[in-house]
């Protein structure tokens, strides 16, 4: 089937099988910037923007995003270097499979939440699973990069 | 010696950090060509039985399949996945396909075809006659037992290691220094205590992947999520017979190995698929294949009986321990050896020491390498056992340390008796900052004003638990690395190194080495990494080897293009070589001066040109071990026994930090990874021998929410063998969490957990059976 939407920033037409899910089309037309962590909505690697919202993209139907935004990190490439640089300096990353993902979810916090407490950083960022670090650097880095400090 | 470092031991940014985190798609499966068959692979249902026939017909009229391989297509080689050095102290217990499945989920045919679909349909049509085996589940009723899970012809050990497969034996070990049951009964405090420890799974991001296609050579490409390629493709060429220059093995950027991706996983199925096919194909595991069919942390029983005189000092120490390999032997000997090597030289002090036992097959999803490494399952043991001593003699856990551990310019003869899988190598240790470390942590936490344990509120409690640990630094005599640096136009260096980067950011690591040695910057250097056609030969990401070999091979080059780089500025000024000085940039003799850039130029396009290069190798001939010193303070509900981690302090020895900020992400990724051990990673097995842990939300890895403060600090110290003072730091953060955790269980309720992970449901049991 064929599912029209807006891919960041520029109108796109997948063709697409009826029970397809999002991060399978998107990988399946060279958008591998998503990651496949699990395939069970449990780790965090495959998320995406939809309609401005996170949105795990391995538990979403792509038939289900007609006429949507879809944004990822491609989207944010500015504020995703940005922010590499504080994980940078706290030590953060590490093999960065996660790390496009985080980028994103960091993202939508800044615009939901844009001066967070710790406890909200890391509350928000629960869902994004990390094997590498001891999480905290992340929790550190994020913190200093909404708090614009350097 | 100590330098002014100017790079190394300076903050220096991954240098892949920032293309990763916006997207840059350089994984394994990013990289597998568009059109690539699909591998999906029939797991056995049974945890043991012998597969009489098995009948494709069906399956292969299914339209778009394209291959399907069973035990009755493929070459019938005995060999071991776990990518080690050659000869592998492993078994070759091993076949692509085998007449038996020994675990649930066993590979027994793979299919490829044009799309998951397909191959997934196909495979519901093959059908397999099975004879179901009686499973052994219980390691500690493997040996001897009427099953024999290995009972086939054509396996074998490469050297001896204890393999003997009609008792389920995959491996055996004893060694003695001394006479223990003499100086047992000399000591006035003995303490006997058992400790097991679970089939942690690695759980790293990435899912293990391959990829294979032929290249215009019809060569065969293989793009892998390995941690070892120079191996890969030596074990793939024996086992496939394809010469070993028909093969190359490409890793690109990993998602996190921490040992799970030594072995190998889908690489043999996509390799045979693409040589008979002539087409690209591709093996991606599910999360579910990678928790349940490939590899585990060896579950192991480990037995110590500790004795200590009146005046304080450890005299003697016996460890038994019985490790389950699973299906196949894979590390079985090896990491068996290190739960004694890398945990009982810390108390050195002793007159006798003994370490032996058995590590049996069973028909669990197999084991194999796992960052620690059977230190720390031993160090679980060893370092609760410490504590229960140190209770008994009435003495400050901590102090005890203090009395018998590891300080610098000792040794322990237990570095020449055990190495890998052979004889060890006697050192001495040049660095060790042990005392430091310990001295500092205490101080961190707290120690004197928090031990044992505090009131903190109605129902809760704070308690705070200590251990100390040590690993190594590389094989020695066996794990070598090496490097290539060639001159670029500009001034710049091509660097490629077999090292591979599997996330902990070696590449970067070798980078600062190469920029520290030839006085430039990081951005200067252009690395390539873990390609085995174009970068030169390393052993790979194990062992704790990166830094301190790989680290060493770098240095070695760079110290070797400095030289040459001289000697050809030397000629083109036409002084002798002697005379010049390089800062980097500029070569100066008296009054001459050339800048490197035009030396370049000039090699490169006018005068005697040719290309400057230089490949320089290291092996080392001792092991460093790293040390180090932590402490847990934890909170505990003492109606429902929740905890959490309140902070956690290590002071580590590592010498030089190359990259202070990575070193630390090694250490702290580390605790936590061994915090989850500890605490919250529970593995679970049906009475069918089905592993049902086999994702994130039945397996529960630490998340943002369990963590508490991490205070990370590094002692002042410089290994003189290692690249400007370095030693390894890759594993040693992992080792701690399971003993500092469960010494302060002990000291919050006075009971001893003897079984990992430490739920808080082992506590209400243990504190109700107290009561």
């Amino acid at each position: 089937m064929e599912v029209k939407f807006n891919l960041n920033g520029l109108d796109v037409v997948y063709y697409v099988k009826p029970g397809e899910y999002l991060l399978d089309s998107l990988r399946a037309n060279g958008v591998k910037s998503v990651k496949k962590g699990c395939n069970a909505s449990a780790c965090g690697a495959c998320t995406v923007l939809v309609d401005g919202k996170l949105t795990l993209s391995c538990s979403v139907l792509t038939a289900s995003i007609e006429g949507k935004k879809v944004m990822t990190v491609e989207s944010i490439q500015e504020e995703a270097a940005q922010l590499s640089e504080y994980f940078a300096k706290e030590g953060a990353d590490q093999c960065g499979y996660c790390s496009a993902a985080l980028a994103l979810v960091v993202h939508a916090l800044k615009e939901e939440n844009p001066h967070p407490t710790r406890q909200e950083i890391n509350d928000y960022l629960v869902g994004n699973l990390c094997r590498c670090t001891g999480l905290q650097s992340q929790g550190n880095a994020v913190e200093k990069y909404l708090g614009g400090k350097k | 010696m100590k330098k002014n470092f100017r790079v190394v031991n300076n903050i220096t940014p991954s240098l892949d950090g920032k293309g990763l985190m916006q997207g840059r798609s350089f994984y394994t499966d990013d990289l597998a060509q568009q059109n690539s068959l699909v591998i999906k692979l029939l797991r056995s249902p049974h945890a043991f039985a012998r597969i009489k026939s098995i009948d494709v017909s069906e399956a292969e009229k299914v339209p778009g399949v394209a291959c399907i391989l069973t035990k009755d297509n493929v070459p019938h080689v005995a060999f071991t996945r776990a990518g080690q050095g050659y000869p592998e102290p492993s078994p070759h217990d091993k076949f692509i396909f085998d007449e038996y499945a020994r675990y649930v989920g066993d590979e027994v045919a793979a299919v490829a075809a044009v799309s998951e679909e397909v191959a997934l349909e196909a495979m519901k049509k093959i059908k397999v006659d099975y004879e179901v085996l009686e499973p052994v589940l219980d390691f500690e009723k493997a040996y001897e037992n009427k099953s024999v899970i290995h009972p086939e012809d054509g396996i074998h050990e490469m050297f001896p290691i204890g393999f003997d497969p009609k008792k389920n034996l995959a491996a055996s070990y004893e060694m003695e220094v001394g006479n223990v049951a003499e100086e047992l009964k000399k000591c006035d405090y003995v303490v006997e205590d058992t400790f097991y420890s679970q089939a942690q799974a690695h759980a790293m991001l990435e899912p293990h992947s391959c990829n294979a296609r032929l290249d215009e050579h019809n060569r065969l490409v293989v793009y892998s999520t390995t941690q070892t390629p120079f191996h890969m493709r030596r074990i793939m060429s024996k086992t496939l017979g394809l010469p070993v220059e028909k093969i190359r093995v490409v890793k690109p950027r990993v998602g996190g190995g921490f040992g799970g991706k030594q072995a190998f996983h889908g690489e043999m199925f996509c390799a045979l698929v693409t040589l008979r096919t002539k087409k690209p194909s591709k093996c991606v595991f599910t999360r579910e294949e990678v928790f349940g069919c490939s590899y585990t942390r060896h579950p192991m029983k480990i037995t110590l009986k500790v004795g200590a005189t009146k005046d304080g000092i450890i005299q003697a120490i016996d460890c038994r321990a019985l490790s389950d390999t699973g299906a196949y032997g894979e590390h079985a000997l090896t990491v068996f050896m290190i739960v004694g090597s890398k945990v009982l030289p810390l108390y050195n002090k002793v007159k006798a020491v003994k370490f032996g036992g058995h590590v049996v097959y069973t028909n669990h999803v197999s084991a194999g390498a796992y960052r620690g490494y059977g230190a720390i399952q031993g160090n679980y043991a060893v370092e609760s056992i410490i504590d229960e001593l140190a209770e008994k003699m009435g003495m400050d856990p901590i102090k005890l340390r203090e009395l018998n551990s590891m300080k610098e310019k000792e040794t322990s003869p237990i570095f020449e008796i055990m190495g890998e899988g052979t004889e060890g190598t006697a050192m001495i240790m040049e660095s060790c900052k042990l005392p430091y470390c310990i001295k500092r942590g205490r101080e961190l936490i707290e120690w004197d004003k928090k031990w044992p344990r505090k009131e903190v509120g109605p129902h809760k409690v704070r308690s705070v638990g200590c251990a100390i640990a040590m690993q190594g630094s590389g094989i020695p005599f066996l794990d070598m690395g090496s490097c290539t640096i060639k001159l670029n136009d500009g001034g710049s260096y091509m660097v490629t190194v077999g090292a591979t980067d599997i996330g902990q950011g070696s590449d970067t690591m070798i980078a600062q080495i190469v920029a520290e040695e030839l006085q430039t910057t990081v951005d200067k250097v252009i690395i390539y990494s873990s390609d085995t056609d174009l970068t030169p030969y390393d052993c790979g990401a194990y062992a704790s080897s990166t830094t301190y070999v790989s680290g060493n091979a770098a240095w070695n080059a760079a110290s070797k293009m400095r030289e040459r780089l001289v000697k050809e500025a030397a000629e083109y000024m036409n002084v002798k070589v002697g005379t010049v000085e390089f800062d980097g940039k500029m070569f100066t003799s008296g009054e001459k001066s050339l800048s490197l850039e035009d030396l370049a130029t000039n090699r490169l396009y006018n005068q005697d040109t040719r290309q400057i290069a230089v490949t320089e190798s290291f092996h080392g001939h001792v092991s460093p071990p790293p040390f180090m010193a932590a402490f847990g303070e934890f909170e505990f509900d003492t109606e429902t026994f929740e905890y959490k981690m309140i902070k956690y302090v290590t002071v580590t020895d590592c010498g030089t930090t190359i990259n202070p900020m990575l070193a630390k992400g090694q250490v702290e990724g580390g605790i936590i990874q061994g915090y989850g051990m500890a605490s919250s990673e529970e593995v679970i097995y049906n009475d069918k021998g089905k592993l049902l842990t086999t994702n994130f939300d039945v397996y529960h890895i630490p998340t943002r929410a369990e963590v508490g403060e991490l205070v990370t600090e590094f002692a002042d110290s410089y290994e003189p063998t290692g690249p400007f003072g370095a030693k390894s730091v890759g594993e040693i953060g992992i080792d701690t969490p399971p003993a500092v955790l469960c010494n302060a269980v002990y000291n919050a309720f006075g009971v001893r957990i003897h079984h990992l992970p430490i739920t808080p449901e082992r506590i209400f049991k243990a504190v109700k059976e107290k009561k």
